[in-house]
């Protein structure tokens, strides 16, 4: 504390910055950054370079990082709702996603796996794959709200089913788009040298910044995480507030249901968006958002999934393999987590506080 | 309707929903056998299926320990993939002994359930995360022990790995009319053996009745002289000794090393010790009911795949279909018991 | 050291953030007496207990048992437990999921296994010996709430303990419960056990203890022999006012001039909720303050609870200003003008890491609906009024509404619901646990809303504040309404003689 206050004195700025939420996620990627800066300055490279089809692109690890980071940003806006309405997280959004993804290749596709041409207008198609995720985040909002049964263990059911679903939706076939525009929102719209995902993040990050302050989502969804009983004699209902944070949630699945596939222009059940739920808890987490509930930093979560994506690229670019990946997010995981338990808080203050007295003495 | 009634509230939680198990178990059985016929009538197919399962078994007993104390571990599936491999390895690698391997897997099972149980009971950290992060941490470590999946060529491992055992008085004559005897296979005996071994800790000890208390009201349990911590640290520890001893048996059933192990396997037993009437939110729950659970998913499974169904999907689906049932099954039974 | 006491706490001081909740409180408890510790809300009782059972540390202070000259040391239950101190609690401290036997024995005796043939048998001498009508084997959460309680002794009278106490345990029984309770404390007092025994039921001091000591505001107020302290005298200790002199608050006392013709702004008929009171009636007229009264736990909070719909109503009719409403949650009665500030503002009232502006608006918020937020700066204009019209003590609007000191938040709360510009307002102990200063102005506030046309319900543990704003009392005991007084009737004597029970 006395330390706080001599420094705060000459500058209180510089306090101000350090107790922002976004500080820590904004210091791992510093840290990242210094880290790729020692161990080879060419991880910074980007080159503009024509594609396989013909269009002039950026290529470079920062432009994977902007690219696959946007998935986990989107999902990271409805993770963060979520963790701060219901003091739980969502499991099920991998499985979601193959779903979401599954349904839109099927308005797509009709009841044909390989069609010349497009059955449906790719807009209507998003759209009805939107409408079923909502839905089946409603359903996990409904089992969490109304059961009261732990998030987490609620979101098991379609963590367990979703990819079956997924399979079944388009009777286990494997439909392939061949129409090239469809390729734009996975990949690059000609003549953008960015992939399109990244405009569709920021996309999502105006709309979701446009909600917060147009609607009172934030003060509804943090009075209800924090306090429930109180949010409830203050006329609001927690259980309607919770699944409508699961609704959203089921919005950010579609869309980035529709930049899977649209990568790939099919979809594999199995793999696709494998473990993003993990990657997207951790986002949240790691944007120093409460697991439990309650306030939260919109920005931070979306920072904190961008250094993620980073953490990963970083990793990939070692020659780490993509199997082994999760050992190494599950330790940053483990330290974050342990870090963050009040248990351990208390004891590193009294540790820092004796030290302190034994400098005076 | 007075009768029923007065029998729900006689009951405890634990038995009530026992009891329900065992009857959508048998009621199932059943049903496969009028609908399907033909194999479900033969004992083997029941073996079978526990031959399938018997890991799942020990995995499950381990998960409804840590849930009857109010916790959860979804590390087991992970635990059980790095032991399968770490063996695997250590047997045709470097030419290991097969009582030696089996230490092994209890050492790993034991450290994770040592951490694990460490970080939740001593510093108050949600299970749920931290199991989390175990599960990815022993699943990315098995591809870093090894890449690609193999087969076990030890043959002392073979050898116990072919190993049947004969069930008396519950063969069949087979297509060509020859006599074929029933059997199962190792890891069934050790499953059956820690069913009764966790039973009998749970309903004999005193240790395993604070397992109940501490899940029932841990505060209450704490004001009535119950070290909750501890009890809390020791669930994990079972559990993780126990996802040591499923690791094993399920190597053993398996008889190779892959990343992809296992997969699902964490989600099997909570669904297992969910069907087989353990609470989530703890207190409540029973081995033998957990063993029924798993049979049932084994039951639903084998169904399925009989009815010439697409395994992979439609076996997901239908254990998600009544994960779901189960689930609200318990919380529509609690609530209505509540206002009784 | 005296022989005969088995209990002593000296000087014993204890503080909170912000709460001084012990302070210098002595406790002599002897054997074979059943002692009585009384006071109401927030005096100490509860804090006292908890230092004795080693669920808080004290900061000051000496606990001696059995007159032995050095401290006993309890840092935990269990500690409290070894050295015989055995406590049954309001809410029962059992496992709800075990079996009656295990809840009996569980986590006292040595060793591994558990014997159930002897527990069971155990149990069942027990639970016979105690004419307690049980089964071993059932499941604890299957027996009602008052055989729970009786078990929660039995288990504590099992382990021999010197000192039982007993922690407002008769509240949730029925009267044979409680004599049969009471049978079982009289033969435990004639085997030299000393009990002590926390309630606010009058009848039950008076029908079975030897003692009582009263503590208000954190301090002790005396110790006394259960003859020497008539009833009416025990309330106004309770309460902190003596019985003669009410001179002063004569001229200060409300009159309250109904306007003709006016319907009533809210108007109950057999209104009952599930919180467990019993059906009432109750109006109030605009620009009228009225209150409920009564001791802790007779209802006064269930009542007003069930008018603003915060408990699940389950029958009676209500009027407002003459035409029939439904309120079946908060938000139909906020729409319907109504406000209601919670009794407990820690856990109902703020939302702790929420701004103190965030705070402020909330409700209103609410009503405005969804896609109607304040601006940024609406919002910081609003707080900035409110902090300053009720002198609120924040560093800025956006400083979380936990680091506020109780009264501050209090005022915080009552912001948001002035801020609905409520036509009926109902205030739930707005006074508990903050300083006299604050108390003052939120009195003041009340006779200023209620001259320009707000009705206002009041409810407060201190009656002196209840008789100098109220013109109107409605008077409660065990969960039913007893009285109203108004007028003359509005004075100590009368107050405490209806609280107290009709005799005298």
């Amino acid at each position: 504390m006395s330390k706080d206050r001599k420094t705060s004195t000459g500058s209180g700025i510089l306090t101000k910055i350090v107790r922002n939420q976004c500080f820590i996620p904004l210091i791992a990627l510093l840290l990242l950054v210094a880290f790729n800066l020692i161990a080879d300055p060419g991880f910074f490279k980007i080159t503009l370079a024509d594609n396989s089809a013909g269009n002039p692109v950026l290529s470079g690890f920062l432009v994977t990082i902007l690219d696959s980071g946007s998935e986990l940003a989107i999902l990271a806006i409805g993770m963060t709702l979520v963790t701060a309405a219901s003091g739980g997280q969502d499991i099920s959004v991998g499985a979601a996603v193959a779903i979401a993804g599954s349904v839109l290749l099927r308005v797509l596709c009709g009841s044909n796996s390989r069609p010349e041409t497009l059955q449906a207008p790719i807009i209507v198609a998003f759209l009805v794959s939107c409408l079923v995720a909502m839905l089946f985040g409603a359903f996990n909002g409904v089992l969490v709200a109304y059961f009261n049964i732990q998030p987490m263990i609620a979101t098991l059911i379609l963590y367990t089913a979703g990819r079956s679903i997924a399979a079944w939706v388009n009777n286990n076939e494997l439909p392939v788009i061949s129409e090239p525009s469809f390729k734009y929102f996975g990949e690059f719209i000609p003549g953008i040298p960015i992939p399109t995902p990244f405009f569709i993040a920021v996309a999502c990050m105006i709309v979701i910044g446009l909600v917060l302050k147009f609607t009172d989502l934030r003060l509804y969804t943090e009075a209800v995480g924090i306090n429930q009983d109180s949010a409830r004699l203050n006329g609001l209902d927690p259980k309607v507030v919770k699944v409508l944070s699961f609704v959203i949630l089921g919005v950010c699945v579609a869309v980035v249901g529709l930049i899977k596939v649209s990568r790939i222009s099919t979809i594999n059940y199995s793999v696709i968006a494998k473990d993003i739920e993990m990657d997207a808890i951790l986002a949240v987490a790691l944007g120093g958002n409460a697991l439990s509930g309650g306030k939260f930093n919109m920005a931070a979560s979306i920072i904190g999934a961008y250094v993620i994506q980073f953490l990963t690229t970083t990793l990939y670019k070692f020659h780490v393999q993509s199997d082994a990946l999760p050992a190494y997010k599950a330790v940053v995981v483990i330290i974050l987590v342990v870090l963050s338990a009040p248990k351990v808080r208390e004891w590193l203050a009294g540790l820092s506080k004796r030290s302190m007295k034994k400098e005076a003495v | 309707m007075k009768k029923k009634k007065f029998s729900l509230k006689d009951l405890t939680d634990t038995n009530l929903l026992l009891t329900i198990t065992i009857v959508v178990f048998f009621l199932m059985y059943i049903g496969a056998i009028l609908f399907q016929g033909g194999g479900f009538t033969k004992p083997q197919t029941f073996f079978n299926i526990l031959n399938a399962n018997a890991a799942l078994i020990i995995l499950s007993c381990g998960l409804s320990l840590v849930m009857i104390t109010g916790g959860i571990d979804i590390s087991v599936g992970g635990v059980t993939a790095l032991i399968s491999m770490c063996c695997a390895v250590y047997l045709d690698f470097h030419g290991g002994n097969v009582s030696t391997s089996l230490l092994m897997a209890l050492g790993i099972g034991l450290a994770f359930g040592i951490f694990q149980g460490f970080l939740v009971a001593y510093l108050d950290i949600q299970p749920f995360i931290i199991t989390l992060a175990g599960m990815f941490f022993a699943r990315g470590l098995t591809t870093i022990v090894n890449t690609k999946p193999f087969n076990v060529a030890n043959e002392a491992f073979t050898k116990l790995k072919l190993t049947r055992v004969i069930v008396p008085g519950m063969g069949a004559p087979n297509r060509r009319g020859v006599y074929v005897d029933a059997y199962v296979e190792l890891g069934v005996v050790v499953a059956i053996l820690v069913v009764i071994v966790m039973f009998c800790f749970l309903r004999w000890t005193k240790l395993g009745r604070s397992f109940y208390a501490v899940g029932g009201n841990h505060q209450s349990a704490l004001m009535l002289g119950i070290n909750v911590k501890r009890t809390r640290f020791i669930s994990h520890v079972l559990c993780g000794l126990l996802a040591g001893i499923g690791g094993f048996v399920y190597f053993l059933h398996v008889g190779s090393g892959s990343a992809a192990h296992a997969t699902g396997a964490e989600m099997d037993a909570i669904a297992s010790s969910i069907i087989g009437g353990t609470m989530l939110t703890g207190g409540v729950g029973n081995i033998v009911g957990t063993f029924f659970g798993v049979l049932s998913l084994g039951t639903i499974q084998n169904i399925v795949s009989s009815a010439g169904l697409d395994e992979a999907w439609w076996s997901g689906i239908t254990r998600a279909v009544m994960l779901c049932l189960f689930l609200v099954i318990q919380s529509v039974v609690m609530a209505r018991k509540k206002k009784a | 050291m005296k022989e005969n006491v088995v209990l002593e706490m000296r000087n014993i001081h204890k503080s909170f953030p912000g709460v001084r909740a012990l302070q210098g409180v002595d406790f002599t408890l002897r054997k074979g007496e059943i002692h009585a510790l009384m006071g109401e809300n927030g005096a100490g009782k509860s804090t006292l207990i908890k230092v004795l059972t080693g669920v808080y540390g004290k900061d000051e202070g000496a606990i001696h048992l059995d007159g032995c000259e050095g401290a006993a040391a309890i840092h935990s239950p269990q500690d409290a437990q070894k050295l015989g101190i055995s406590t049954v609690y309001q809410e029962i401290t059992l496992c709800p999921n075990l079996s009656v036997a295990e809840n009996m024995f569980i986590g006292r005796t040595r060793g591994v296994g558990q014997n159930w043939k002897k527990v069971n048998a155990d149990t069942d001498k027990i639970l016979r010996s105690l004419d307690i009508p049980a089964k071993p084997t059932q499941q604890l959460e299957s027996c009602s709430i008052a055989v729970q309680q009786m078990i929660a002794i039995a288990r504590a009278v099992d382990m021999e303990c010197k000192v039982l106490i007993l922690d407002e345990p008769t509240s949730s029984l029925d009267e044979q419960e409680v004599e049969k309770l009471f049978g079982l404390m009289r033969n435990l007092r004639e085997k030299g056990v000393g009990i002590v025994f926390v309630t606010h039921f009058l009848d039950q001091v008076y029908e079975v203890c030897d003692r009582i000591t009263v503590m208000r505001d954190g301090q002790l107020v005396g110790e006394y022999a259960i003859k020497d302290l008539p009833r009416v005298q025990l309330v106004s200790k309770m309460l902190g006012k003596e019985l003669d002199d009410m001179s002063d608050i004569k001229d200060e006392q409300q009159e309250y001039e109904k306007e003709e013709g006016i319907p009533p702004v809210l108007e109950a008929e057999g209104l009952v909720s599930d919180a467990g009171i019993k059906p009432f009636d109750f109006h109030i007229d605009k620009g009228e303050v009225n209150g409920f009264t009564g001791l802790l736990g007779s209802g006064r909070s269930e009542c007003v609870r069930a008018i603003f719909g915060a408990d699940r109503v389950t029958g009676g009719t209500v009027k407002m200003k003459g035409k029939p409403v439904k309120i079946n949650r908060p938000l139909d009665a906020m729409k319907n003008g109504i406000a209601y500030l919670p009794e407990d503002r820690k856990m109902d009232g703020i939302v702790g890491d929420l701004s103190v502006r965030d705070n402020i608006i909330l409700a209103q918020q609410v009503l405005r609906g969804f896609f109607k937020p304040f601006s940024k700066a609406e919002a910081n204009k609003i707080a900035d009024e409110y902090i300053k019209l009720l002198s609120i003590k924040t560093a800025s609007a956006d400083t979380p509404i936990r680091s506020l000191s109780g009264g501050n938040q209090q005022k915080v709360i009552l912001a948001r619901w002035l801020f609905t510009h409520p036509e009926y307002l109902i205030l739930d102990e707005p006074t508990r646990g903050i300083d006299v200063g604050t108390k003052v102005d939120i009195q003041k506030l009340v006779l200023k809303l209620a001259s320009e046309g707000m009705s206002v319900t009041f409810i407060s543990s201190e009656l002196d504040e209840m008789l100098r704003t109220c013109s109107r009392l409605v008077v409660m005991r065990d969960r039913r309404v007893v009285g109203e007084l108004t007028k003359e009737d509005l004075n100590q004597n009368k107050v405490m003689n209806t609280i107290a029970g009709g005799e005298e």
